[in-house]
């Protein structure tokens, strides 16, 4: 499968399968695209005809430097992945957990998933015991897995430190006696931070993702506090002192782009002007009768952010303004195995989320939603079936990612939107998809201008 | 070549043959957590 775009003045072939990406000439492009494998190593007759304006000899010329990369499988190369994807996954060991340390949060989010942090119960604190017998549970379901991750999270974990602390001090104790390596994350608002539990936080954790939305203004509209005020004022510099002092590195700061602020660019840039220089902006996902909620005709929009914040972004990396912006973010040389490409995030087999009172989930998204609830870390038995369900879904189980080009960079989408928003979890969230597509494509159009 | 610039080499035939170990971050895409689109993601191997 060959992908063929263009994007201002590149032209794009990205070969699906050998995940090579080639720069063309418009000539090239314009045969590129008109082409079905196999091919032959004379010149097609057709193209004489169907591309007028072009001398023959052109023509033979082009075609000639397409049918090399073709001869060396970098250019209309077969799937050869089909069969890795049939047995992956069976029966692999947990390796993340998400500790729900609080379902409680002193911010009221309107966009927020979690129903302000309580997951549709009571407002409730993880024990430092349930914390303790999650330690358990994950090191015992991980096989041989040695490295490990445990993300705390919420609602809002600051609120529960105390938690958060003592299973950090008991699974380093654990990891010696079991040969593990523990790597912990937070993901927080920063109501909380101050200069205590940074400490312990860059001492302690990986990576770190902070919540800010951008402008004061877009951010105030979504995230305010219980007493119905904006958090940006307070929020900003704490979270700008956290970033400075992981040495603007190992930490996220990331927002949620709604309807209100569909040019989210400007978000973006937003927090690279602050000094962030590690940024994540992504689309609000849900219920679709929320106003707030991005629909189908806002795409054309968005699109058009995506590209203009991918030449500012070339533009700004290159002139010693520096930042990273979590969705352009592509390694082709050396990112992850196909392996990992098909299967995706994990959630329900390598991914579980763990809540206040103990009980399992497929990830954090699903928490609340009760006919998903896998078993409790008290005795450590999680459903097979769920787990099954979750293990057979990857790129190839899902008709409209076997057929996308960008399956190999998205992995296949978020199964909870596909099973909350779509009722089936091989049907992913078509909008979410465009988007996915979109970005992947202003992606390589970055790698295209870096080359130069 | 005159008229096509190749960026990267055939990287995803050669991860097939020994990828799969498991060992790296995993990945989360939603909008409420920042750890993936895949395609970011670092291999532990090829440290
Ligand atoms: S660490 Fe590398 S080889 Fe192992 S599963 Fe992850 S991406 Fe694949
Ligand atoms: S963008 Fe959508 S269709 Fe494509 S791989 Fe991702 S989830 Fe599947
Ligand atoms: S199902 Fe969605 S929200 Fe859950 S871990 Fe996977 S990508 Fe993240």
């Amino acid at each position: 499968m060959v992908h063929t775009f263009q994007i201002k003045d590149k032209n794009i072939a990205l070969d699906v399968n050998s995940g090579c990406v080639h720069v063309l000439d418009k000539l090239c492009y314009e045969i590129v695209s008109a082409l079905e494998p196999p091919l032959t190593k004379e010149t097609p007759e057709f193209l004489y005809g169907a591309i007028q304006d072009e001398p023959r000899e052109d023509i033979d010329e082009a075609y000639s430097e397409i049918y090399e990369l073709y001869s060396d499988g970098t250019l209309f190369s077969e799937d050869s992945y089909e069969n890795i994807a049939l047995d992956m996954k069976k029966r692999s060991p947990v390796k993340a957990l998400c500790l729900h340390v609080s379902h409680d949060c002193n911010l009221r989010c309107k966009y927020c998933f979690a129903d302000e942090g309580a997951y549709h119960h009571d407002r409730s604190l993880m024990s430092a015991e349930v914390g303790r017998r999650a330690i358990d549970f994950l090191i015992k379901n991980s096989g041989s897995r040695r490295n490990l991750e445990v993300d705390f999270f919420g609602g809002e974990p600051l609120m529960n430190m105390s938690v958060v602390k003592s299973t950090v001090e008991y699974a380093r104790e654990q990891e010696k006696i079991h040969g593990k390596n523990f790597r912990f994350t937070i993901t927080t608002n920063g109501l909380l931070l101050n200069d205590e539990n940074t400490e312990f936080i860059n001492k302690n954790m990986y990576n770190v993702v902070l919540s800010l939305d951008g402008r004061r203004e877009v951010n105030d509209k979504m995230r305010v506090r219980a007493d119905g005020g904006g958090s940006y004022d307070i929020i900003m510099p704490k979270l700008k002192k956290m970033a400075d002092s992981r040495g603007q590195d190992n930490y996220y700061v990331r927002g949620t782009y709604t309807r209100n602020n569909l040019d989210f660019s400007k978000d973006v840039l937003h927090l690279a002007d602050l000094g962030f220089k590690q940024t994540s902006v992504e689309p609000v996902v849900g219920d679709e009768s929320e106003d707030y909620m991005i629909r189908r005709e806002d795409l054309p929009k968005l699109f058009e952010e995506y590209e203009n914040l991918a030449d500012e972004y070339v533009r700004r990396r290159a002139d010693g303004r520096w930042f990273n912006f979590f969705h352009f973010m592509i390694d082709l040389e050396q990112g992850p195995c196909v392996i990992k490409r098909l299967s995706g995030c994990g959630a329900g087999c390598e991914y579980l989320a763990v809540t206040p009172d103990g009980d399992i989930y497929p990830c954090h998204q699903f928490v609340g939603h009760e006919e998903y609830k896998m078993g409790n870390v008290a005795d450590g038995e999680i459903s097979s079936e769920i787990r099954e369900t979750f293990e057979n879904c990857n790129v190839y189980t899902k008709p409209s990612c076997r057929d996308c080009f960008a399956k190999f960079y998205c992995s296949g989408g978020c199964m909870a939107n596909a099973c909350l928003l779509c009722g089936d979890i091989n049907t992913p969230h078509e909008l979410s998809c465009e988007l996915m597509r979109k970005r992947v494509e202003c992606s390589l159009y970055i790698k295209a201008c870096e080359a130069e | 070549m005159k008229r096509i610039k190749t960026l990267n080499s055939a990287v995803l035939k050669q991860s097939a043959a020994k990828g799969g170990c498991g060992e790296c971050q995993t990945s989360c895409q939603s909008a409420c957590k920042t750890s993936c689109t895949v395609a970011n993601q670092k291999c532990e191997q090829s440290k």
